[in-house]
């Protein structure tokens, strides 16, 4: 527990200062386009309904959704204009950010201009101000109390949702609560909830110092309350000023431990090589080949399988070494992505049991699993349902469950261990499986490709010799064994350890060291 | 009668579409230094009127001249701040103080800082005002030193001309009587050229030395308060301009019949 704590504070600087310049950033850009925005609906009646409806919808688009979607917008939009956009990372954050933002201050705004006294807009223009005068010496002032409130809820939301910016490559407060979700650390999902709660509340009342200093007119609290905010961002963001001389890599990893392991494991290598390396986690299977392929990020491992059917489209499984031929020699030529080779272990998609129920239904393969599977409920990680394989299964041995269920890998063991599914989409690498006591169902039609783990590098990175210096000792050289002993070591229930050390730990096992 | 200060040459202005009519061919010429009142009932297009001649609003058809000049030709914000301009819903800024408010026609025409504060203070003087309320806000004023200060904002910038809407409407009849007359002193001493709005006959008589009655957006009767409390020939003119004298001398017969019991 102590540990846990200790190593999320260490994490803390650079998560923090990424989290405060995201949602500051957002938050301004919101600003800068929804108050001229409220200004315009708020002098013409036909435009606002509008405005407020498009807005209002934003809204309603959950904002992991939002977030995700900017993705293939940008990719869409960068080869409209010929350009290549950052589809992952700050940009897409920023954008979703902004939009999302954006409700409060454009009803706020509008409703604190709209609402200011008739006469007093009639004695403005008896005076003879001119339309931008009567906006920026009346009515600005008059709604600005109001506008304040709504800038109050902008920020919240969008302090908030930054969170959710992780899954697509963004660094945010949310890195502790994905990837402590993912390896069942509970205490880094609380760490990063109560962060972004108090930079919320911190945000919220500087904000709030300076909304009743202007109900008040009172310049000491506006004062107050600007200078807490704008020293209050500096101190935060100062760490990401700390000047980075060393070449740096990004290294990507899906949502799940054995992932977030191996990215720390290469990141390490990078840096024992005098480069700097950041982690990208959380990422999608479909999102992270495309986005090593447009060099959003430059390495990460992924899995023979995988690669052969969702990114090749292929139906055919040919053997373990033709398949790996095969894709060295695709992938370069379709991508230019580089395969530098397999590490040595499979994490294969295999349905697992636990091992009493087997034992009682009589089921070892999953031929024999058909007839048992209408009184069974399939529980699956968040993308094996929708993936070719499961169909490739499904074809082959003719399987219909009772029931199929989607869960966070995590909680797909869970699921399996309460009794809620019976079957589940296992990884045979995890070391939940001894752990759990679990069996994995042989595939004697061969309907399951091979999975070994293979590093691949982005085109830009493909004659980089320090990044290929760093990762070739580990091709080859880590056994499934190893692997799993380090997912075991995150994923269990007590004397859990981070990512970092379960990397530490296996460069160790594996004498890369 | 001197040089005509402001013209207006057949005003025309409908609204629908054409379907109704705020005013019809009103024709007035006002001197400088003169002191009119447009009265009439609820409708009768005397605002109307009097917001075309600061812009406030465009007539169809017709030209407002001042000095000479038409009005459509002037920017309506640039001509604005030649005009005072005040009326019953007072408008005073709330986020601003007294002094402050007073201050903004100065302001927009760009004074020094110093002479608009001078000049603040100089104008609180000539309300009847204490120089102590520049600093308060308008909130905390009844509502006859409010028109006091809207009154004071409109002659800020020291305009030749004052339009006036129903400019004592809200006000209680003691503070009404007092501060009509107290614009009367200022309407001679500073030369202004007058036009007020106001359904209230008697106080039209008694301040202005000219009335023009008006109904249906027509002008039905422009003289002096003496001849048209004299009789005129439009009954409807005749009914309305009889109020003051019916009233008083209702009063006077209550007053005669000696005390009540």
């Amino acid at each position: 527990m102590g540990e846990q704590v200790k190593a999320a504070f260490a994490l803390l600087p650079s998560y923090l200062g990424q989290h405060v310049l995201l949602s500051l950033s957002a938050l301004v850009l919101g600003l800068v386009l929804s108050l001229p925005l409220a200004v315009w609906a708020a002098r013409d009646a036909r435009v606002r309904w509008p405005v407020l409806a498009l807005a209002s919808l934003i809204q309603t688009i959950p904002g992991l959704a939002l977030l995700a979607l900017f993705y293939p917008l940008l990719l869409a939009l960068g080869s409209l204009i010929g350009q290549k956009l950052p589809a992952l990372g700050f940009l897409p954050s920023l954008l979703a950010l902004a939009l999302y933002s954006m409700l409060p201050v454009l009803r706020n705004g509008v409703t604190g201009i709209t609402g200011v006294d008739p006469a007093v807009r009639e004695a403005a223009d008896g005076l003879g101000m001119t339309p931008a005068q009567t906006l920026w010496r009346v009515e600005l002032p008059l709604a600005a109390p109001v506008i304040m409130a709504g800038v109050r809820t902008a920020a919240v939301w969008t302090i908030g949702a930054a969170t959710l910016s992780t899954p697509v490559g963004q660094p945010s407060l949310g890195n502790y609560i994905f990837s402590g979700l993912q390896t069942e650390n509970w205490v880094f999902v609380l760490f990063g909830c109560g962060a972004s709660a108090v930079l919320a509340l911190a945000a919220d009342q500087l904000l709030g110092l300076i909304e009743g200093g202007l109900a008040r007119r009172d310049r000491r609290r506006i004062l107050a309350g600007g200078i807490g905010l704008v020293v209050g961002a500096a101190l935060a963001m100062a760490p990401l000023l700390v000047h980075e001389n060393r070449p740096r890599y990004v290294i990507g990893a899906k949502n799940f431990s054995e992932q977030f392991i191996l990215a720390d494991l290469i990141g390490r290598r990078l840096e024992e090589q005098g480069a700097a390396a950041q982690s990208r986690e959380g990422l999608g299977s479909a999102v992270i080949f495309r986005a090593l392929a447009a060099g959003d990020i430059d390495a990460y491992v992924d899995y023979s399988g995988t690669l052969w059917t969702n990114v090749l489209g292929r139906r055919d499984i040919p053997s373990r070494q033709a398949m790996l031929e095969a894709l060295t020699k695709e992938l370069k030529a379709r991508y230019g992505v580089t395969v530098v080779g397999a590490l040595g272990f499979e994490n294969a998609y295999a349905l697992a049991m636990k091992a009493d129920r087997a034992q009682a239904l009589g089921v070892h393969t999953l031929a024999d699993l058909a007839p048992a599977a209408p009184g069974l409920t399939l529980g699956g990680d968040l993308e094996f349902l929708s993936r070719p394989e499961w169909a490739a299964i499904r074809r082959a041995y003719g399987l219909n469950f009772k029931a199929e269920r989607s869960y966070n890998p995590t909680f797909m063991y869970q699921a399996l261990k309460s009794g809620e599914a019976d079957v589940i989409s296992a990884f045979s690498s995890d070391g939940r499986i001894a752990a759990d006591n679990l069996v994995t169902l042989a595939d004697p039609k061969g309907a399951v490709p091979a999975y070994d783990a293979v590093v691949l590098v982005s085109p830009k990175r493909a004659g980089d010799r320090r990044l290929l210096a760093a990762v070739r000792p580990l091709i080859g050289h880590i056994p499934v064994d190893a692997m799993r002993q380090a997912n075991l070591s995150v994923d269990r229930d007590r004397d859990k350890s981070t990512p970092q050390d379960a990397a530490a730990a296996l460069a160790k096992a594996i004498g890369v060291q | 009668m001197a040089d005509p200060l402001i013209e207006l040459d057949q005003i025309g202005k409908s609204f629908d579409g054409g379907r109704a009519f705020a005013l019809r061919d009103v024709t007035l010429s006002l001197a400088q230094g003169s002191f009119t009142a447009l009265v009439g009932q609820s409708g009768s297009g005397k605002t109307t009127t009097l917001k075309t001649i600061n812009r406030l609003v465009e007539p169809d058809r017709g030209e407002v001249r001042i000095g000479g000049r038409a009005v459509r030709d002037q920017p309506g914000p640039q001509l604005r701040r030649g005009i005072g301009y005040v009326f019953q819903g007072i408008g005073l800024f709330p986020h601003l103080t007294v002094g402050e408010n007073i201050a903004a026609g100065p302001r927009l025409a760009g004074w020094a800082k110093d002479r608009t504060a001078a000049r603040s203070l100089e104008l609180l003087d000539l309300v009847a005002l204490p120089r102590a309320v520049a600093d308060r806000r308008p909130a905390e004023l009844s509502g006859g030193q409010q028109q006091r200060v809207g009154l004071a904002r409109a002659l800020a910038a020291g305009p030749k001309i004052m339009l006036m809407d129903e400019p004592f409407g809200a006000l209680d009849p003691v503070t009404r009587l007092e501060l009509g007359d107290a614009y009367r002193a200022l309407h001679q001493r500073l030369g202004l050229t007058t036009v007020m709005v106001t359904h209230d006959v008697q106080e039209a008589v008694l301040l202005a030395d000219r009335v023009v009655v008006m109904k249906g957006g027509r002008v039905l009767a422009d003289d002096a308060p003496r001849n048209l409390l004299a009789g005129h020939p439009d009954p409807d003119v005749a009914a309305l301009m009889s109020t003051p004298r019916v009233q008083a001398e209702r009063v006077a017969e209550l007053m005669r019949s000696g005390p009540g019991g």
